[in-house]
């Protein structure tokens, strides 16, 4: 609303386009000005003070565009040095052995696998709880509730990362055992359930990781999803009231169709952010060198947590390099899920309205 | 006549919507009911973590020396000491933090307000800032230490720290601006023009004021969420149980840092530090949230 309001219509300030030199003061009123005020005759103004300030300003905006490029560039230009010395194959080996910087050997796909592994089970677990919050605290909880409501939802994402972690390793992890081991022995032919590389009972694996990792990411799609249910039109939800729909019918008519794929938006972020998390997994999942079995109970490092547990190990260019192609990894695909997310979340609401 | 009026009267067939079918109220409560489930599912992790927190935190804290001594020379089975050096740490790296990221994304707010409405520039700023706010922490660590450390041959220390901050904190900063700016009413704008006032003046003296309170609080906000961040400081700075006060030289504790590695010393002592350094930790960043919410309560912005 405020958008159109402000893109449309913007006074300009006197110092951009020039004041008009207004001298009718003591000409009599009938003969006032025969020119209009802003012909192109006047001689621009052009205030010292106005021009640093906006260059300033757009120097700030150049600058952060240019933080991005320099992320990619540094880190590319860090990476490559150890890329060439690498005797594994970078995207298919498993190995990370990077200790001697004249003997690296590292490849990133059991990292792909115990991200990738506990990102989407994070995800699968948060989507429906933050939908169902969205919905319930704009559809359904009392307005004078909604807000503090939310408010502790909110709080979720105050609570850093280290204490979840310390959380899940030492509160969560035994209680949820029997869990883990119920699916292990039950839905063990399934085969994401099927024995890991650590056993089912130790608590430091990707089922750990995921469930806290839900928790983590649950606000921010609470977040988005609570902004674009709120916005769903008012006219659609009394249409379909008056048609004699009952709530759960209004929402599954109007609200969801219509902030469906901001949902979805909201989940991408969701995803960058759990792909992305560094110390919570670093303290929960146990280090293994044995390769995962592609189970839900495997353990082991994601980019994130590799890198966190390597910084002992920062002592020369090359070891620091391997580390930094894991990040370099881990920043492009942040970055294109960030960007998908927020391209479905911008092409979402439009033309509905 | 007498019964074509009271067929007049009578409803040619009763009212379609007197009650609903009973399969679709049970939907109807079944939907209700997982909602405000939904919602329980997440406060419970909420309140089982602050329950353990304060369950095992509470203890060192409660000990006089914790607000004013150090980790320093304790051994691994020894209780007592105390979170001063972390507290130092933590609140100077983030003082830094704010110092350099504070105007810099004020600056950018107005430029993306004021100034580069709707231009190619301000559009490619925004998703810039977007594509910032999604940024790994680990990342932002690992930019400043491919900078700061092996292409300047620095050396580790609690600047290079605040330094990653800022890349977690920036887009916090632009956006908030961004909003707030937003909402100032162009009545504002035009009556200050409207005296001849230049435009950065304008900004200055009145859209900045009257947006004052909502960027405070969105920057104290983003404070508090910098403060916790732990990634970036596993490889930017070592640890140290001593005090030091000085941001540019040795190692530094803060109290994330102090969390993750008390969590290494698996003797009942450590245990007992890393819970009432969690705790801190905290209580530290739900303080700040607190003022954050007074602050804006207070100075709500002045919309027509």
């Amino acid at each position: 609303m405020s958008e159109s309001r402000n893109s449309e219509r913007r006074p300009d300030p006197p110092g951009e386009v020039g004041d008009a030199p207004v001298n009718t003061t003591e000409a009599p009123v009938l003969e006032a000005p025969v020119t209009p005020p802003n012909t192109p005759t006047d001689k621009k103004v052009v205030r010292i003070g106005d021009r640093i300030f906006r260059s300033l300003a757009t120097g700030s905006g150049v600058f952060v565009v240019t933080i991005i490029a320099a992320i990619g560039l540094f880190l590319l230009i860090r990476a490559i040095p150890a890329l060439q010395a690498n005797e594994a194959n970078f995207l298919l080996s498993g190995k990370w052995e990077t200790g001697d910087p004249d003997d690296l050997a590292f490849g990133i796909v059991d990292l792909a696998w115990i991200t990738v592994a506990s990102s989407i089970f994070a995800l699968v677990l948060a989507m429906p709880v933050a939908g169902g919050i969205a919905l319930f605290l704009t559809q359904y909880a009392p307005r004078v509730l909604a807000r503090p409501f939310g408010y502790i939802v909110d709080l979720l994402a105050a609570v850093p990362s280290v204490i979840y972690g310390l959380w899940g390793a030492l509160v969560l992890a035994p209680v949820i055992k029997p869990v883990a081991v119920w699916l292990n022995t039950n839905l063990g032919w399934i085969p994401v359930f099927g024995d890991g590389n650590v056993p089912a009972d130790s608590g430091s694996n990707v089922f750990t990781a995921g469930i806290v990792l839900a928790v983590m990411i649950l606000p921010i799609i609470t977040g988005v999803a609570r902004e674009v249910f709120a916005r769903t039109p008012n006219a659609q939800i009394e249409g379909a009231l008056a048609l004699g729909a009952t709530k759960w019918e209004v929402v599954r008519t109007t609200v969801w169709p219509f902030g469906r794929s901001g949902f979805v938006g909201g989940s991408m972020l969701g995803l960058g952010r759990a792909l992305g998390e560094t110390v919570a997994l670093t303290v929960i999942l146990s280090y293994t060198y044995e390769g995962p079995h592609y189970s839900i109970f495997d353990a082991g490092a994601t980019f994130a947590s590799r890198i966190a547990l390597g910084s002992a190990e920062f002592n020369n260019n090359l070891t620091v390099g391997a580390y930094i192609a894991a990040g370099l990894v881990l920043f492009i695909s942040t970055f294109a899920v960030n960007a998908l997310a927020r391209w479905i979340e911008s092409s979402s609401g439009k033309g509905k309205e | 006549m007498r019964t074509d009026t009271a067929d007049i009267e009578r409803p040619a067939k009763t009212p379609a919507f007197q009650q609903l079918s009973p399969g679709r109220k049970a939907k109807n409560h079944i939907a209700t009911t997982l909602f405000a489930l939904a919602f329980v599912v997440a406060v419970i992790p909420l309140l089982w973590v602050l329950f353990t927190l304060v369950r095992r935190g509470l203890s060192p804290m409660l000990n006089a020396d914790w607000w004013t001594h150090s980790f320093y020379g304790l051994l691994p089975n020894d209780f007592g000491g105390g979170i001063y050096h972390a507290l130092v740490g933590t609140l100077e790296q983030t003082f830094v933090c704010a110092l350099i990221s504070v105007p810099l994304g004020v600056s950018v707010g107005i430029f993306l307000i004021e100034y580069g409405r709707n231009s190619r520039l301000a559009r490619t700023t925004t998703f810039m800032v977007d594509i910032l706010s999604g940024l790994p922490s680990i990342v932002a660590g690992l930019f400043i230490y491919a900078l700061w450390i092996t292409t300047f041959g620095l050396d580790r220390s609690g600047f290079a720290v605040s330094l990653s901050l800022v890349l977690l904190m920036l887009p916090v900063v632009v956006r908030v601006t961004e909003t707030m700016l937003m909402i100032v009413p162009d009545e504002l704008r035009e009556a200050s023009y409207a005296l001849g006032v230049p435009k950065w003046k304008t900004i200055v003296k009145v859209v900045l004021p009257t947006s004052l309170s909502g960027i405070l609080t969105g920057i104290i906000l983003g404070l508090a969420r910098v403060m916790g961040e732990t990634a970036p400081l596993l490889i930017l700075v070592g640890y140290s149980r001593a005090i030091n006060f000085n941001l540019f030289d040795g190692p530094m504790a803060s109290l994330p840092l102090t969390v993750y590695t008390a969590r290494k010393t698996s003797t009942e002592a450590g245990e007992y530090r890393m819970w009432g350094a969690a705790l801190t930790l905290v209580l530290l960043i739900m303080l700040i949230n607190l003022i954050a919410t007074l602050l804006s309560k207070l100075f709500a912005v002045k919309t027509k």
